[in-house]
């Protein structure tokens, strides 16, 4: 098992040094870091040039991407281009907050999708399933963004007509550097909580359905129904456990997913996560930041594919990593 | 449920039908266009009324219009993406699945690349970059990530089927490789093509409005229904801003994925379990 | 002639389709004595499987139903038993063996912890060493080697043969008294097929279980079976005992099965299928079920379907208008079968 982690890590290197320099690559020839300071009259053509130089700017793309591999090791992903700060410090900022907000509604999705799942699949064609079926259909559809925006009219019209607060609209915190484990910061949260909640446990409930319905009509579970085992306990030992691989392959890929769908809710909340940094280095085409961005969730990307291989050996004796 | 899903794919037909006659008839159902400006000020973020079937925005103009006019921009999206991607899929599925060696290999380790990739941040990125501004321009960068998942799929097909008995039947009486390959082989492709396709309408269109939305995708003048939803941010009072280009929008992908669904259960009864 | 173990009668089975109802059992009645191998043989859709998974409430329902019948068991009607009675039957006094071994293991359980599950079930007091010791006399028992290393590995490490083993060895932890084994060797080589039929023997031999022998291959019927039915269309055609029906069958449809079996030990070797294809079972011809592919069909058979009736003597009987016809019939089959 360590030798198969090893290898893969091993492998996952060249992939991410690859689609690190094709990204350098689009991104360097899209945009021109120094183009909107050549548009400002008061920025003298000198300094432009100084400015060239000190970006590594007239070098070949080639060595620039070895500058800023350097950067990336020796000076943690380097500093922006624009505002000349380091960018590390903004990354674990920004990504604490994100993780908050997918750790927890990841957590409610995953149980609540599976405990769904797992009774739709039980009493198939009832209410309950159609209900959810239906449910999970409009999840398929929903864009995130505009359920982001529903529930933050929603509850912006419940605070101006009643005055009552329930949950904050935007932010992280009604004062800035608040607690990170509040009630303060849980009502903060909360809406964008509950948008990639309801997008993922659309996803969740449907896949554990689908495969608890493919277990429970396999062999094995006759076999065991034909031993006399208690249904409660058939469901719980042989369905169960062998619908949930696939989930966990499903969860662990679904990241990509999810932290795309951070980008749009944190726009909408303006809640201060690496998807909103993103979006506003975009805007301000601050390369070194977008870069950052981009290696920094690849590595996310990369590392769930390889905790989704892992659990799925641990769970699934069949597979032998050696 | 076979039933209950072909009646659901009936459903989402004619529900595309009627979206999207809307938007190719755009000139006849919205003949005001969708910039015709009145500020006049009972005309400024008025209630949808009669006369304005989804009211107004902030500088009188009609919402039908403008989500009329975003559907037809949503429906280019969508269906230029699937087709072109579909196409390109198709092609270099069908030569790596067909010839295996390094082209399979070369496919593979692309479409492993994107699988590592922020989907969304690079199209977003790429958007951002180079590409905003008209449907096409975000279109055809679409189509640069939409392609190899139909590829994979297109590979997968011709993978099982090289072997098979009547193919080599087929090449035993000495038929050469483009006729094997898109005589013989090509047929079998068509109905995961047509599935995904229409699948691939639906993402289409939902991510297109999340760029549009952010501000990095298709920009103003063109209607988009997601810079619908973006300008109306500004308006949460105004809840008709927000709420008709939305429901037009979970309207068209939920029956996108009703008619691919049912075209999964008719023309690919492998991946019929696949899918929830 | 001692009571019968288990007697069934008029058991009809019927899944609700998105076609219609498919009749696949339609008044089956037969009765299984104590220590009696009872081979049922059929194509595949003969009904020859539901049949029996009906008597332990296994067919998936809906869409499955039982519509009437009833299965006496030591004095109790299976059909009727409440379902958690019914569990308390299922793997302690009927046990069952299944088709294909390589998926009817639960994959990520080990196979001592699933064979130790059957005792578990029905004793959960028993303590955990004797639970253990117990598997592991039984997978001796069944001839896997190695049994305590065995004991702790999953079913992908066995081989076919060795699952099947597992299976029976599973099947047999409570001492059975009706052992049902559905096409327990289909699956498997030819080779390891002989092995597990033997294993089969061993464990009758040692646990006395009457037992239903579900298969479509007439070699194993008259291997392995005392008494045999033969059934069509959700319908028994004919039974009887193995050697006179080997010798002297009374049905066209057991004669076509027969024949259609390749010999080796004649001049001629030929294959004689039977024509046509099974029935749907929606759509059943009116008359006999089997009178579309019958060499003897005529007017009569259209129109009245043929009751079971005994031809010869109370242990032979068959359901054919025009059974008399066939006497004297040589089976191409009944010289070796029996010699």
């Amino acid at each position: 098992m360590l030798t198969y982690i090893a290898r893969r890590v091993l492998y996952s290197i060249p992939v991410l040094l690859l689609s690190s320099f094709l990204s350098f690559l689009f991104v360097s020839y899209a945009g021109n870091p120094i183009a909107l300071l050549r548009q400002n009259p008061r920025v003298s053509h000198q300094t432009l040039i100084n400015l060239t130089h000190q970006m590594h700017l007239d070098k070949p793309v080639i060595v620039r991407y070895f500058y800023w591999l350097h950067d990336v090791f020796a000076d943690k992903l380097g500093n922006s281009l624009i505002t000349l700060q380091p960018i590390w410090p903004q990354i674990t900022r920004t990504m604490s907050h994100t993780a908050q907000v997918i750790i927890i509604s990841e957590g409610l999705a995953i149980m609540l999708g599976i405990a769904v799942g797992i009774y739709s699949a039980i009493r198939q064609y009832s209410i309950f399933d159609y209900m959810f079926t239906s449910i999970s259909f409009f999840g398929f559809a929903l864009p995130t963004f505009w359920l982001a925006l529903l529930l933050q009219i929603a509850f912006t019209d419940i605070f101006l007509h009643w005055n009552v607060r329930i949950f904050y609209t935007s932010g992280l915190n009604s004062n800035p550097g608040g607690s990170a484990w509040s009630i303060d910061r849980l009502q903060h949260i909360a809406l964008p909580v509950m948008t990639l909640l309801i997008i993922s446990f659309a996803l969740y409930s449907r896949y554990m359905r689908a495969s608890m319905l493919d277990v429970i009509n396999s062999d094995y579970v006759r076999t065991a129904r034909a031993k006399g085992v208690p249904e409660w306990k058939v469901i719980m030992r042989h369905v169960f456990r062998n619908a949930l691989i696939p989930i966990t392959t499903v969860t662990a890929l679904n990241i990509g997913g999810l932290l795309g769908g951070a980008i749009v809710t944190e726009t909408v909340f303006s809640l201060d996560g690496i998807g909103f940094w993103f979006v506003q280095a975009l805007n301000a085409k601050d390369l070194y930041e977008v870069m950052a961005y981009l290696v920094v969730t690849s590595v996310i990307i990369v590392l769930f594919n390889l905790i989704a291989d892992v659990t799925y050996g641990f769970l699934d004796p069949r597979i032998r990593y050696d | 449920m076979r039933f209950f899903r072909h009646r659901l794919a009936l459903l989402g037909l004619f529900g595309l039908v009627v979206i999207f006659g809307a938007g190719i008839f755009a000139n006849y159902i919205a003949p005001g266009g969708f910039s015709a400006i009145n500020l006049a000020d009972s005309q400024l973020l008025a209630h949808p009324s009669s006369a304005h079937l989804f009211g107004t925005d902030e500088i009188g103009r009609n919402e039908f219009n403008r989500v009329i006019w975003g559907i037809r921009t949503s429906m280019e999206v969508g269906v230029f993406v699937a087709a072109v991607s579909s196409l390109i899929g198709l092609f270099v599925g069908a030569v790596a699945g067909y010839y295996g060696g390094w082209i399979d290999n070369l496919l593979m380790r692309l479409t492993d690349l994107v699988l590592t990739l922020p989907a969304l941040a690079i199209l977003l990125t790429a958007s951002a970059l180079l590409g905003q501004g008209s449907q096409w321009r975000i279109s055809g960068i679409l189509v640069a990530f939409f392609w190899t998942g139909i590829a994979r799929v297109v590979r997968g097909v011709y993978l099982s089927l090289r072997e098979k008995e009547y193919v080599e039947a087929a090449k035993a009486s000495g038929a050469g490789d483009m006729r094997l390959m898109f005589r013989h082989i090509l047929p079998n492709t068509l109905g995961p093509i047509i599935v995904n396709g229409t699948l691939a309408v639906g993402t289409a269109i939902l991510v297109e409005a999340a760029l549009s939305f952010l501000n990095l995708g298709i920009k103003p003048p063109t209607p988009s229904l997601g810079g619908l939803i973006n300008a109306a941010q500004a308006y949460p009072q105004q809840w008709w801003l927000t709420i008709f280009p939305g429901v037009t929008i979970v309207l068209i992908v939920l029956c996108v994925n009703f008619v691919g669904d049912g075209l999964r259960d008719a023309l690919d009864p492998t991946q019929r379990r696949v899918r929830a | 002639m001692p009571d019968p173990v288990l007697s069934i009668r008029d058991l009809v089975v019927e899944f609700k389709t998105e076609d219609g109802i498919v009749h696949a059992v339609d008044g089956v009645s037969y009765d299984l004595f104590p220590g009696e191998t009872l081979g049922i043989v059929g194509e595949s859709g003969s009904g020859k499987s539901v049949s029996t998974l009906a008597l332990l409430g296994l067919i998936p329902q809906p869409p499955g139903r039982i519509v009437s019948g009833t299965a006496d068991f030591k004095g109790r009607d299976l059909l009727k038993l409440k379902k958690k009675e019914l569990r308390r039957v299922r793997g302690n006094e009927v046990a069952m063996v299944f088709q294909d071994p390589m998926t009817s293991l639960n994959p990520v359980l080990t196979v001592g912890n699933q064979l130790g599950e059957s005792i578990r079930t029905h004793f959960p007091d028993e303590k955990k060493e004797v639970v253990k010791e117990r598997v592991i006399d039984l997978l001796k028992l069944v001839g896997v080697p190695n049994a305590e290393t065995r004991y702790a590995q999953y079913p992908h490490e066995f081989s076919g043969g060795m699952r099947q083993r597992a299976m029976i060895a599973m099947s047999i932890t409570n001492s059975p008294a009706l052992l049902i084994a559905d096409e327990p060797t289909t699956a498997l080589d030819v080779t390891i097929q002989a092995q597990v039929l033997e294993v089969l023997r061993r464990v009758q031999a040692e646990t006395h279980a009457a037992t239903i022998l579900i298969t479509h291959d007439l070699g194993i019927v008259a291997e392995m079976c005392d008494r045999v039915l033969v059934m069509y269309a959700g319908h028994i055609v004919e039974s009887g005992d193995v050697e006179t029906i080997f010798r002297a069958p009374r049905h066209p449809y057991t004669i076509g099965l027969m024949d259609s079996l390749p010999k080796v030990t004649e001049d001629e070797e030929w294959l004689r299928p039977i024509t046509g294809s099974p029935p749907s079972l929606i759509d059943l011809p009116p008359g006999c079920p089997f009178h579309p592919r019958c060499f003897l069909a005529r007017e009569r058979c259209r129109q009245e379907n043929p009751p079971l009736a005994p031809v010869e003597g109370s242990a032979h009987q068959s359901a054919c208008h025009f059974s008399d016809e066939l006497i004297g019939h040589k089976s191409k089959f009944s010289q070796e079968a029996v010699a």
